[in-house]
């Protein structure tokens, strides 16, 4: 059963979801204290689901959308973790564990891959690099992107007046902002290099035609958006409003760059 | 034994009379000395605070605190009674929840009452006047307030409006660590205001005042900046916060102020108090990206909505309370029964022990074997005679009769149980 741990995690991760829409009609207490344990065991098991399944396989690459949205959704619950070590801000997890919930859902029930590995004609070390730094890449910017709809949640709390409520429960603006802030920094070189490792594994295999490809374009644009979020917010200082307009954009280019691989003819994950 | 509450609160006494009741934090320990040395008081503790004076006991029977009242503060006891209230048993339990989870305090949440109870226990305890009966009184207290925090909001939001600035701004800036104030307008109030915000760590102060002289001795006396009041504008992109007071008939800042700061600030924020009437600060400028304004009103209606939130939840903590008080009832009963227990074993054993020695003459040489069958077998009877009894007064301890019953097996077996000193008291006199 290689979707056992992964299904295990699933249930667990459950528990964030509940936590998630219950935080919504200001359900509490109980939940709070049983959310974080649950699913930080969740991803335990999802990383115990993910190891065993790269040993059956023997392949250490994401070789179906399923795989890959498995490790999507662990990377963002380390992210999470990583987030509150530093923060203690939970509410992150208000978008965090919907999401992981949904991306773990699809891969533990979808179909399981048995064909053979894709045939790759480049270096699996390779493959495995540019998986791992665009997925952490994706993370950050996520992340970033939740930040800044939090921040705008609470300046309009604080703005209209109305304390209380849930809203009450959100992190100062400051630490809001520097979430923001902080996780764009870090993503953006896992950005930046996964994309030249796509773009040498590309040029490896495919010669200079790769570029012509739907999804390298949109990748590019998105890691246009990423740098240019990035500038505003270094040196201009910008907050608030704009920078979550920017923030939605550049994640909404990125969500296509990640569903566009229908449309690509150079990356795809079943060959040929 | 029983536990006996007297005192008087800022419900129940004007200020004239709790000053007069106080006891100071030097006069504690002799207080206490004196009052667990009155007639039937076997513990005591004393807790004086601005708003509450108690004396609190576990007694024998029941002891005299009001003539003590009087006699040790000097008082007429005629005319302290009808400020005094008197809590026995169960009431005195609930008093106590009741005062540690804070909701008898005059601001319901406030958090500096558990830290006093707890001062005034552990005085009465390094002087020896705490054993075991209000050893677990009040460490159920402190349980049932840590709940009650846990469990309900009570404590989670300001209901004053110094404290409402002072949480807000924790809302925008995180920590005000480094963060720098600017009083515009230095009055009572500005300086209430702003010694609340440093008390929060705010890093550094700035004053202006329309009268140079008095900003110059406020920023003496807190140690801040004071800036001659044409400066303004210039130093006011040096602001995180700006507590605004002045009597100025038109507003200081309007929307063109917020727009030259904000981009001189590189988009940090800028919180407005605003607590001049008529406004020191255009209510446009609350519009502009960044810029977070309040006024009194404001304020008030923040402090009114938390207030209403708090009453909501003490409601929820007043149930909590309910049932702790059970449950510590239900505790000391079935704990009262113990030295019966252990009393009635106590006599049956040495009964045993009698009727084998005597009979062991007459028995002659027995194996070791047959000594240990004749052991094995006289504790056989005994432990299923006690049986029933034994059940009998643990289940029936938290029924209404639990008295009488306790009393007949007491009366039957001849069993003079004395709680002594030290011993866990029950409320077995109920």
């Amino acid at each position: 059963m290689p979707l056992f741990w992964l299904r295990v995690a699933l249930t667990l991760y459950g528990v964030g979801l509940v936590y998630a829409l219950a935080s919504l009609w200001e359900g509490r207490a109980m939940l709070t204290r049983i959310t974080l344990p649950a699913v930080g065991l969740g991803m335990t098991f999802h990383f115990v689901a993910l190891i065993e399944n790269a040993m059956t396989s023997g392949v250490w690459t994401p070789s179906s959308m399923h795989e890959l949205e498995s490790l999507l959704a662990f990377l963002l619950m380390v992210f999470f973790f990583m987030v509150y070590a530093r923060y203690k801000a939970t509410s992150p997890g208000l978008a965090v564990f919907p999401l992981v919930f949904l991306l773990t859902a699809s891969a533990a029930l979808g179909q399981v891959h048995t064909g053979p590995a894709p045939l790759l004609l480049v270096s699996r070390q390779w493959v495995y690099l540019h998986v791992a730094l665009i997925l952490i890449g994706y993370s950050a910017l996520l992340f970033s992107f939740i930040a800044s709809i939090l921040y705008l949640v609470q300046e309009k709390s604080l703005k209209s007046k109305s304390v209380g409520g849930f809203r009450s429960q959100l992190p100062a603006l400051a630490t809001l902002d520097e979430i923001g802030y902080k996780c764009l920094a870090w993503g953006f070189p896992f950005m930046t290099l996964g994309l030249i490792s796509g773009a040498i594994l590309g040029e490896v295999r495919d010669g200079a035609s790769y570029f012509a490809d739907p999804k390298i374009l949109i990748s590019i644009v998105t890691w246009v958006m990423y740098t240019a979020l990035l500038y505003a917010r270094w040196s201009a200082g910008w907050r608030g409003r704009r920078v979550a307009y920017l923030a939605t954009f550049a994640f909404a280019s990125a969500m296509v760059a990640w569903a566009a691989n229908s449309l690509s003819h150079t990356h795809r994950f079943i060959g040929p | 034994m029983n536990f006996q509450l007297i005192g008087v609160n800022h419900n129940s006494a004007p200020l004239e009379v709790r000053e007069r009741l106080a006891v100071s934090e030097a006069q504690l320990p002799e207080a206490v000395r004196t009052l667990v040395k009155q007639p039937g008081v076997e513990e005591g503790m004393v807790l004086s605070t601005c708003n509450r004076v108690e004396l609190l006991t576990s007694t024998r029977q029941s002891a005299d605190l009001r003539g003590f009242l009087g006699t040790y503060f000097g008082l007429n006891a005629e005319a302290l009674n009808s400020h005094i209230y008197e809590f026995q048993q169960r009431e005195a339990v609930r008093h106590v929840f009741r005062v540690a989870s804070s909701l008898d305090s005059m601001v319901v949440g406030e958090p500096q009452i558990l830290g006093q109870v707890k001062e005034a226990y552990a005085v009465a305890r390094g002087l020896g006047a705490i054993h075991s009966a209000l050893e677990a009184l009040l460490s159920r207290a402190f349980a049932v307030a840590k709940r009650v925090r846990s469990e309900t909001a009570i404590g989670s939001s300001s209901v004053s409006i110094a404290s409402v600035a002072v949480e807000l701004a924790e809302k925008i800036f995180g920590s005000l660590e480094n963060k720098t104030v600017y009083l515009v307008g230095a009055g009572k109030m500005a300086e209430l205001a702003a010694r609340h915000l440093m008390a929060r760590g705010a890093g550094k102060l700035l004053i202006s005042n329309r009268t140079h002289q008095r900003a110059v001795e406020l920023a003496d006396a807190f140690g801040g900046q004071a800036i001659p009041f044409d400066q303004l504008y210039h130093m006011a992109s040096h602001a995180d916060i700006i507590l605004t007071s002045t009597g100025a008939s038109e507003p200081l800042f309007r929307r063109e102020h917020g727009e030259s700061l904000r981009s001189r600030r590189k988009n940090n924020p800028v919180f407005f108090i605003d607590i001049a009437v008529p406004r020191n600060v255009d209510p446009e400028v609350n519009r502009l990206d960044g810029m977070f304004v309040y006024d009194v009103d404001d304020f008030q209606t923040v402090a009114a909505t938390n207030s209403a939130e708090r009453k909501k939840e003490a409601e929820r903590a007043e149930k909590i309370v309910e049932i702790e008080v059970d449950r510590f009832a239900s505790r000391m009963r079935s704990l009262a029964v113990v030295p019966t227990i252990l009393s009635l074993q106590e006599y049956c054993e040495t009964i045993r022990q009698a009727e084998i020695d005597r009979i062991r003459g007459r028995l002659g040489q027995i194996s070791s074997d047959q000594e240990a069958a004749i052991e094995a077998m006289t504790r056989a009877i005994i432990n299923k005679l006690l049986h029933t009894p034994i059940t009998t007064l643990k289940s029936s301890a938290s029924e209404p009769e639990a008295a009488t019953i306790h009393d007949m097996i007491r009366r039957i077996f001849n069993l003079n149980v004395k709680s002594g000193r030290g011993k866990t008291p029950g409320e077995s006199g109920e």
